[in-house]
Parts: C-alpha cells; structure tokens; sequence
C-alpha cells in the first residue's frame, strides 16, 4: 500500500528540479549536456545496485569505491596485455567478485560486522594498489580499449544498454524470484529467515560477491569513456553510492527498499550538482545545497510515513 | 480494615477490537498483599498497563489514596509511588547496578555532577534492604535473573513505593530465592505499601496474599479474602468452563510413528540422549521448567543446532537434518516461540510471510506467481479466521494473536508431516487461543503429528495426548493423557521419579 512513499517524494523532488531548470536554465537540456549526465552516472548506478542489496540485507560496503580502484586498472592492464575490451570487462568482473567474496565470507561466516571488514578492505586494499602501481596510471591503452573500439555513440549506447538491463533484471529478480525474496526476508529478521529454510550466510556472501562483479563491471564502462586510468579512481564512490540507495528509500537497516528508489536516488543525485551549476550557484555553496536537497527529499518521505503510522496508531498497538 | 491505597473503578480497554478488560473495578488496601490471578490473556497485564499509564484505559477511572487522577502516565504514576516489577526485568545490561538503581531514582538535570560514591551507598543500603548481597559495582549483564529481579526489588524499595505491583516475579527464581522473595514482601506489607501480587502458582499465593481478585476474558468474576477459597475454586473462577470444551480434544486414533528419536544428544545446547516418539495424529505434549531444554530440542529436530549423536527417523526412515531447509524438505515444520525475533516478518507481507518457508508451492520455472502466492495466503486468512483487510498488509499491523496465526500459516503450507510449535498460545487473546486449539486438532484429524511445548499446565493436559516431561536436557518421563496431572508433571519437572 504505501510501498512507493519514499520513492514518490524522491521522483518530486526530482520533478520539481527538473521544472525549475526548465525555467531558469534550459541550457540544461542540450542533448550533449544530458547525455553526458546520464553516461557519467552510469557507474555510479551500477555500483548502487549492488550497494542496495548488501544494505537490504541489513550490511553495508565502503569498499567498492577502492575495489572500483582496482577494476578500472586490472581492466586496463588486461586490455593492453591484449585481451579485447570485452574480455579485460570480464576479468574486471571476475576480480570485483573475488574481492566482494572475501568481504562476503568475512561478514557472513566469521560474522565480522560489515562495517569493519570493508573499512578494513577499503583502506588495505587502496594501499596495496597504490604500492602495486606506484601511483602511477594506465596509459597506452590498445585503440581497441577507449569506446571500445567504436564510435562513442556506439560505446554510450552499449554502457547505458547494459546499465539499464542490470538495473531491471535486479529489480525485477528481487521481486520476483524466490531468491530475491530471501534478500528481503534475510535483512528483515535473519533469525526467522533462517527459520523459515533460507540461507541466510549465503545471501549475505553472495549479495556482497554480487556487488564485486558489478563494481568490476561499473569499472569498465568508466574506464573506457577515457584514454587513461587512474590509479585513484573511484574515491568517494562509496558515499555516492550509499547516498543514492539511501535516498532512494532503502532503509539503511535492512529489509525495506527496491531497486526503482535506488534509480531515482542515482537520478536526484545526479542532477543536483549540474543544475546548481546551471543555476548560477556558486561553487562554494554547491555541496551544501547539494546536501540540503538530499535531507528535504529523504526527511519529507520520513515525516510522511511517520504521519501515516500514526493514523494507524491506534491498529498497529499490540493487544498484550 | 485499612485505607485504600489505589482504586480502579469500571476500566475498559479494546485493542484492535478485542476487549481486553470490560469494565474491572479493583481495589488494593494499604498493608495488603492482594493477589490478581487469571489465564494468560484474561486481562491482568492490561489491568496493570492501566494502572502504571502505561496503556491508556477506553473507560474507567483511576483513584490513588482517594484522589482522582485523570491522565495517568508512566511519569505521574511513579511520581504517586506506583512501581511495576515485570516478569522480565528492564534493566540496562551495559550499566553496572549501582547506575541501573541511580537511574530510577534520581531527578535532575542532565548536567548536574554525579556523586558516584553516594549512588554506590546507597545501591549496596537497598539491595540490603531487599535481601540481596550483590556488588553495586557488577554489571547487570553478568546478573543472573533471579539477582536482577532483586534488583528490581531495590528500585522499588528505593522509590520508597506505596503500590509495588509484582507481575510473575518468582517465575524464573529457584525456591530459596523465592523464600527471601516473600520476606521482602512481608517487610513492604508491614511497612503500609499495598503489592499487587500476579502469579500462576495458586500455592505461592495461598501463602503471601490476603486478597485475591480473579480476572477472566477481561472481566472481573469476584474479590475474595484468602480464607475464603481453596484452590479448586480458583481454578474454578479462573477456567470457567470444564477443561475439555476449553480444549478440543477429539478421539482421534493415533496412526503410526511418524517422528522418533533414539538417543539424540546435542553436547552444544545440552539436549542429552533423548528418545521419543510421535504417531501420526497424535500431539505430544512437552513439558519441562524454563531451561530445561524444551527449546534447544526442538531446534535439534529442526536442524538449527543438529544433533551430534544419536538418530532421527521419519516415517520409519533414517534422516540427516543438518539445517532448517532439510528439516522443510522433509516435512517438518517449526513455529518457534518469541513472534517477533523468530516467527513472522514484520515488514513483510502476510503473503509473503506465509510463503516464504515454501516458496516452490508458489513458484513457476523459478518465478514467484503473485496471484498464486496471495490466493495462498488468502486460504489461510480465511481458514484461521486472521483479522485482516488484505494480505498485501504489512504483518506489523496485526494484532499478536493474528500474527501468531500467520506464524501458523507459513507452516502449515508447507503440508507438515511433523510440526512443532513452541508455545503456540503465549501472548495470544482468549479467542485467537481457542482458534489455535480447534486448528490443532483439525490437523491431528489429518494426519499432522504435533509436539507442543507448552508452560501452561492446562493447555497442556487439555491437548495432549502424550506429554514428555523435561529436565535438564533429557526427558525424565513421559505420561499417557489419562495419567497425568498437574502434579505429576510438575514433579518430573522438577527432576523427582515418576
């Protein structure tokens, strides 16, 4: 019944910027500014994806802004040891997943808290890049490897193709298939999820591994909108992600949420920071606002549902 | 006598429709130990949630020392010296004793500066005062449950408390420590306060109460003095019907065994060598104290703490339950106690609730059919009568009786051949337990073997047709329906020979 509340006031409040830039700077809707934005944010969705199981499960990973990291550069060290963009993508995804399932079998087997064990991977593995590459980047990458070896229009269509067929299949898995019900069941109340025959140490292992191989994938598709990787990519990652699924209405303590909020997260996020820029703000105050904007959307959803339990109050008091 | 310390006149309260208490009027003197007794669900928490604001009553008023008060809360009625002792003591497990008691008692600012050495003086001059040598300095967590209630008890004492209301306060204290128990009471009570006294035991309360008012379905049925009933009259007030139309227990033919354990011991819980059985058709009841293992074995049979000795069988079939999905697999069912931590899922639909141990039932080429999971769940809303305008609702917005229902209903799709339920009636209204009853004897009609932990001695000579008895982790005897009483399963409970 009141399944969308928190994603209707995120799609408001997105509305309401898009209306106001329409007026005030309709710069913004050049196609190339747009299709810019969208492919900018690609990555950034991808890795929400992942990012809003591990917390409808009731976890958190910090670490997919180093594991992105180091993606992007095992991507491009592949490709110029001579694997085609496609096989480095693969290789990519595959190394993102080994490191989720370390993270994965951490949390999930040795019950170390997820907060720990992907700071812990965040930091140590962001050094031991930094060790491995010197600090330097990626160059010389094979002609094959920047837009994959195609126009950019080609590449752009084919990174936001598979943006979009991620994000449905996920959307529509959790809701339909049995194992996306045992995400939600796992977050909500593990003791009874696993009463009820799930699994619930293999849901967190492989909504963390999940997350790796979508992380390597989200790697690729930035790394080939350049000519060069950096070996820092994907600081801050974590923080867009988080905020985008937490935004989107996926409660941070699990069991609550969906994929649909986590796009539309990704979209307020996204546009927030340009349009300030369109709207003639000035840089300085531009992360504030920016801030300002996430806590309106998130804070009205938040007093709505509690204004709407409260009409239910009186239901929802438990008889003794 | 004396005067009258609290008087509740005519108080009515509904929950989601249910009438918890219809019109009670009670009345605690000053130096009286007055005893509320009922079953589980007549009304006595509500009473007491009334009386300490907890809960505020639909009708009815509240008069303490003769004055009026018209908006109780949990503030003002501490404030008028009311104090509530609860079965499970609410304290604060990370802060030490002498903190937990600080607490309680202090008012101030949250900036005021805090006299450390006076909190731990004065904690060590209650706990004496309340018969208890503990060091104010311990940690509440490293408390065992009887100590804890002690300290309730100097809280109490500490408010220097005029009512002390005292809900199953020895439930989980061995004899001894019961004994120091009513010496406490017995210096409240000479002191002037009134205690309000709730308990199962008639025997306890035959010995410390003066009064006794006997609540049943949320009514009021009479206010005795002590002298004047025996306990066969109590029980008489308290049932108010015969046991057997209480409990629908219909001549059904047990068939053959459908669950044995031989020798089954689990070293981590402390299950030990347990052997049993249970026919098809027929409901085994298990008895045993708090901690004697009743839980930890059914958690055996499910395969959340598998056995590590001894052998399962099923249908006359040697099984391997290592995990809660073999238990499902082959038939068994388990509806665990404490709804909330292990039973239904709040945020949850009913109907994903009651699919979710099931999911295969509902799902085509691995994809959940939507209209068939809601027409599932739309069966049993129907057949267990739960209280609902949709299954869509979030399970949060049922009442406990309703949730223990579709606790019922995710097991009973996976067509058990086995299901244990794990105080099935705890926390349930009077209705709702009845409707848990019936459906138990409709699935005993069909075949269901049940095993049914109970605490509640008559729910348990009521339904069963068997009951093992517990102690210590094995099973100390087992009695046939026509044998037992309640006294022979409370001695074997307590680890004597049958």
């Amino acid at each position: 019944m009141n399944r969308f509340r928190s994603e209707i006031s995120v799609a408001y409040a997105i509305t309401a910027l898009l209306i106001l830039l329409a007026f005030l700077a309709p710069g913004f809707f050049t196609r190339e500014n747009l299709s810019d934005l969208v492919l900018a944010n690609m990555p950034v969705l991808i890795v929400a994806l992942g990012m809003t199981l591990v917390i409808l499960t009731g976890h958190i990973d910090i670490s997919v802004g180093t594991m992105f990291a180091i993606c992007s550069v095992a991507a491009g060290e592949f490709a110029k040891l001579g694997l085609p963009a496609a096989g480095a993508g693969l290789a990519a995804c595959a190394i993102g997943a080994m490191l989720g399932a370390i993270n994965g079998a951490l949390v999930a087997y040795v019950r170390i808290p997820s907060i720990v064990v992907t700071l812990a991977a965040m930091v140590a593995f962001r050094d031991a890049l930094r060790w491995i590459t010197q600090g330097a980047w990626v160059q010389d990458l094979p002609g094959n490897f920047q837009w994959l070896g195609m126009t950019r229009t080609a590449s752009d269509t084919i990174t936001f193709s598979i943006a979009g067929a991620l994000a449905i299949a996920i959307g529509w898995g959790l809701r339909n298939l049995p194992a996306g019900r045992s995400v939600y069941a796992t977050g909500s109340n593990e003791n009874a999820a696993r009463l009820a025959g799930i699994d619930s140490a293999l849901v967190t292992f492989s909504v963390f591994t999940i997350t790796g191989a979508l992380t390597g994938c989200a790697a690729l598709l930035n790394s080939i909108r350049f000519n060069q990787i950096p070996s820092n990519a994907g600081i801050g990652m974590e923080m867009k992600a988080i905020t985008a699924v937490v935004v989107g209405g996926t409660a941070i303590t699990g069991g609550r949420g969906s994929i649909q909020g986590t796009v539309l997260g990704v979209i307020l996020l996204g546009i927030v920071s340009p349009a300030l820029t369109f709207l003639g703000f000035s840089a300085y105050w531009e992360r504030a606002i920016q801030g300002l904007i996430i806590l309106c959307a998130v804070g009205f959803g938040a007093v709505r549902s509690r204004l709407g339990s409260r009409l239910r109050g009186d239901f929802a008091e438990r008889t003794v | 006598m004396s005067d009258l310390v609290l008087k509740a006149i005519a108080v009515s309260k509904a929950f989601a429709g249910v009438k918890a208490l219809r019109s009670v009027s009670f009345e605690l003197r000053a130096g009286e130990v007055h005893a509320l007794i009922g079953e589980n669900g007549a009304g006595k928490s509500t009473l007491i949630k009334v009386i300490t604001g907890a809960v505020k009553p639909d009708a009815g008023t509240i008069e303490v020392r003769g004055t009026l008060v018209p908006h109780m809360d949990p503030r003002i009625s501490k404030s008028l010296g009311i104090s509530a002792i609860y079965q499970q003591p609410s304290l604060f497990p990370d802060l030490t004793v002498a903190e937990n008691i600080a607490l309680a008692l202090e008012s101030g600012g949250q900036w005021r500066r805090l006299n450390w050495k006076n909190r731990s003086l004065r904690a060590s001059e209650l706990l004496e005062r309340a018969g208890a040598s503990i060091d104010p300095e311990r940690l509440v967590a490293t408390l065992s449950m009887p100590e804890q209630q002690l300290v309730e008890i100097a809280k109490a004492i500490g408010a220097d408390a005029r009512i002390v209301i005292m809900d199953e306060p020895t439930a989980s204290l061995a004899e001894r420590e019961a004994d120091s128990l009513f010496q406490v009471i017995a210096r409240l009570r000479s002191e002037g306060a009134g205690v309000i006294y709730i308990s199962h035991r008639l025997e306890e309360i035959a010995t410390v109460a003066d009064r006794v008012t006997v609540l049943r379905d949320g009514e009021s049925i009479a206010t005795k003095r002590m002298d004047e009933v025996d306990r066969a009259e109590m029980i008489r007030m308290m049932v108010g019907r015969e046991l057997d139309s209480l409990f629908p227990k219909r001549g059904i033919v047990p068939g053959e065994i459908a669950l044995e354990l031989r020798d089954v011991s689990c070293r981590a819980t402390g299950v030990k060598n347990v052997s049993l059985n249970v026919r098809r058709g027929e409901i085994l009841g298990l008895a045993g104290l708090v901690g004697s293992g009743r839980t930890e074995l059914a958690e055996t049979i499910f395969g959340l703490t598998p056995a590590d000795s001894g052998e399962i069988r099923l249908l006359g079939e040697h099984v391997a339950i290592g995990s809660p999905g073999d238990a499902i697999r082959r038939g068994i069912g388990y509806v665990p106690e404490d709804r909330p931590l292990h039973g239904v899922i709040l945020e949850m639909s009913i109907a994903a609730n009651t699919s979710l141990a099931n999911l295969k039932r509902i799902a085509h080429h691995g994809l959940i059919d939507g209209a068939e999971e809601r027409a599932l769940a739309d069966g049993f809303v129907r057949q267990l009568h739960i209280k609902t305008p949709s299954v869509e609702m979030e399970a949060a917005t049922l009442s406990g009786g309703n949730q223990q229902k579709v606790a019922l209903a995710r097991w009973l799709a996976i067509d058990p051949a086995v299901l244990i339920l794990d105080e099935p009636t705890q926390g349930v209204d009077v209705g709702s337990k009845a409707e848990i009853h019936s459906l138990m004897a409709d699935l005993s009609e069909r075949g269901v073997a049940i095993i049914m932990i109970s605490s509640e001695l008559p729910e348990l000579l009521g339904m069963s047709d068997r009951i093992a008895v517990m102690h210590e982790g094995g099973i100390r005897g087992t009695l046939d329906r026509k044998d037992a009483t309640q006294q022979s399963i409370l001695s074997l409970a307590l680890g004597h020979a049958a």
